[in-house]
């Protein structure tokens, strides 16, 4: 691993993890209006993917998306001020956590229903494919999706026209509270592959060094004309599904303490000292100006103006460029 | 001017916006190298090739919510669905995704992208291949619904859906796809939410969508032999609706009868009341009256597939009675 991948990874996933656990405590203060669903636990596969992509490539994302947005370059500050409902949020307050946009970096939105966002995904390989572009999409979806007719659809559609497309499914084990193992045939997803003739991919989704690799591979398939790629990267939530919703009665505590054991950010931390890639002081600096930019974004974004109610009907249709 | 049918004038649209615009893409089942099933699309592949004309496996939710996904992407995706009722399978891709998307992204993104097919009870269709749901498309916000009924209003609304920013659905009642009319030579596009003057007259106003506007053209002829003159008007797109046009011509004739092959609860005839009803009150001389599709799925057996839709005959003694009221 090459230092400066190995701390950007760092970085990005710190990143994710610092501005999720503000918008926790955010929430708990009053300043988040509505849901609020983390990305804890599974940083290293947005960042492990999202670390291959140029700005004009796309991410379509699902309701957990925080951190696909994050890792696609939207600042804490915009996804911030967006949870805060502030006109300065990165969909001027119109989304919330579930309906983050920022198209001029890539990041196609995130959706408070999952499953679309593998259809939409397929459809930006097709406009990459239509148009001549050298760009890939990249579908960003939970265990939960696949069982959801989206998935079947989506993947046999880019399978079959060889989109430039990677559908990343980020299997936690849970849809909101049903276990996948309860609610899948067979709860290997990246199996179902073989069914739409294209390959499937086992990641652990806690290796941000190994979901780096795989995502690699991917995307050099997609730019090379070769298709679609499916990759499950099994990981696990830590936090609730919702901040501040009940997180008890479907996984014991020892589950939870056993995945906090496998800390995807400890894991790469660990990786980076054994192996001489970087250093104690290398870290240090990383957490100092993460920690710095963090607290920053947040303020700027609780003393953000609100949006005008004038502009509630905005935009519902075209209004000129 | 050129004499067309109507679905011709909707593949020359097609076919003429295709040569200028590079992003404009067609999917669908069977509109490949077959031309689509009502011909929606015949000649094309040869002439714009497999990508440009995409045949889809039967998975209407998976390739329209890939069509909104190319949209928010850059290009132009026109699906070409067949049936109405074939949709229905997508209604989540449509309601929260392709209509939402523009308010969603407050604006960045564009949505140009047109949903295009039949409508319409007739020919022993049954009940999976006879909807209309254009009330239910006209209750959401972000989508434009139009329903031309002519080749020309066809051509030109078809052009104007292909060359916007909004999403917007093509509704083509099957028994008008056959119809010829005159066509413009040039270049021209027909606007939406401008309603058209089917018939002038100054008894009574009959307001249609899709076939029923010639049906209620038809009762007007029936009508005139007995002294009374229907103004018809075809509103020719359901969202955005032009009331305007309508209360004008309520202003003139003091009653209105709306006249739609659909379900009447909260319907298309429902919205044009009650509008007319806080803008056009004091211009009434009798009580508004509609005449819909009865309140139940469509039927094969052509007695009872009948029973079921406003005919001539009955659109006429209704209009009758109304002039008499």
């Amino acid at each position: 691993m090459e230092k400066d991948t190995g701390l950007l990874l760092y970085r990005n996933m710190l990143l994710i993890r610092m501005s999720e656990e503000r918008l926790a405590q955010s929430r708990q203060a009053g300043l988040v209006h509505g849901a609020c669903h983390t990305y804890v636990g599974e940083e290293a596969v947005a960042t492990g993917v999202c670390a291959h992509l140029n700005q004009d490539d796309m991410v379509f994302s699902t309701h957990r998306g925080h951190g696909h947005a994050l890792a696609k370059g939207v600042s804490p500050f915009e996804v911030m001020a967006e949870l805060y409902g502030r006109e300065t949020g990165c969909s001027h307050g119109r989304g919330g956590s579930m309906h983050l946009f920022k198209p001029e970096v890539g990041l196609m939105g995130t959706s408070g229903i999952v499953g679309p966002c593998i259809l939409q995904a397929a459809g930006a390989g097709y406009t990459f494919k239509l148009l001549g572009k050298p760009n890939v999409a990249v579908a960003f979806f939970g265990d939960g999706a696949s069982n959801n007719g989206a998935f079947h659809e989506g993947v046999n559609l880019a399978a079959i026209y060889k989109l430039p497309v990677l559908f990343i499914c980020e299997n936690n084990l849970y849809a909101t509270e049903v276990p996948s193992s309860y609610s899948s045939g067979n709860p290997d997803i990246y199996q179902r592959a073989i069914g739409y003739g294209i390959p499937g991919v086992k990641v652990d989704g806690n290796d941000a060094w190994e979901m780096f690799l795989a995502a690699g591979e991917a995307v050099r398939r997609a730019r090379a004309g070769e298709g679609p790629t499916l990759i499950e990267a099994k990981t696990y939530r830590t936090r609730a599904h919702s901040e501040g919703m009940r997180d008890v009665g479907y996984r014991t505590q020892e589950e939870v303490e056993s995945w906090k054991a496998r800390d995807p950010i400890k894991m790469l931390r660990d990786r980076l000292l054994r192996d001489h890639t970087a250093d104690e002081d290398d870290i240090d600096n990383v957490h100092n100006d993460v920690t710095a930019r963090v607290t920053d974004d947040h303020q700027r974004a609780a003393d953000s103006p609100w949006p005008k109610g004038s502009d509630a009907l905005s935009h519902v249709y075209f209004e000129g460029a | 001017m050129k004499e067309l049918t109507y679905t011709v004038a909707a593949r020359e649209a097609l076919d003429e916006e295709m040569a200028r615009d590079p992003r404009i893409f067609v999917m669908g089942e069977g509109i490949g190298k077959r031309g689509g099933n009502f011909n929606t699309t015949l000649g094309l592949y040869e002439k714009y090739g497999p990508l440009r004309l995409c045949d889809t496996p039967i998975a209407e939710r998976g390739f329209i919510g890939l069509a909104v996904g190319a949209a928010m992407s850059g290009s132009i995706p026109v699906i070409d669905f067949m049936m109405v009722d074939f949709i229905l399978d997508a209604m989540g891709e449509i309601i929260n995704q392709m209509a939402k998307m523009q308010y969603m992204s407050s604006g960045r993104l564009r949505m140009p992208m047109v949903l295009r097919g039949c409508i319409g009870i007739g020919g022993a269709a049954a009940t999976h291949h006879s909807g209309s749901y254009y009330s239910i498309f006209s209750n959401i916000p972000g989508l434009r619904v139009i329903v031309p009924t002519t080749p020309a209003d066809v051509k030109g609304m078809f052009r104007t859906a292909l060359r916007g920013n909004d999403p917007v659905i093509m509704l083509e009642h099957k028994n008008l796809l056959s119809n010829k009319g005159l066509v413009p030579e040039e270049d021209y596009t027909t606007p939406f939410g401008q309603a058209r003057i089917a018939r002038a007259g100054k008894h009574v106003t009959a307001v249609g969508v899709a076939l029923t506007v010639q049906k209620c053209v038809q009762a007007a002829e029936v009508l005139a032999k007995q002294g009374i003159e229907v103004e018809v008007i075809d509103p020719r797109s359901t969202s955005p609706l032009d009331i305007a046009t309508i209360l004008q011509s309520v202003k003139k004739t003091g009653r209105l009868m709306i006249v739609d092959d659909a379900f009447e609860p909260c319907g298309f005839g429902a919205e044009v009341s009650a509008q007319v009803g806080v803008h056009g009150f004091d211009d009434l001389d009798a009580p508004i009256r509609r005449l819909s599709g009865a309140f139940a799925p469509t039927p094969y057996s052509p007695p009872l597939e009948q029973e079921i839709v406003p005919s001539v005959e009955t659109i006429t003694k209704a209009l009758y009675d109304l002039v008499k009221e």
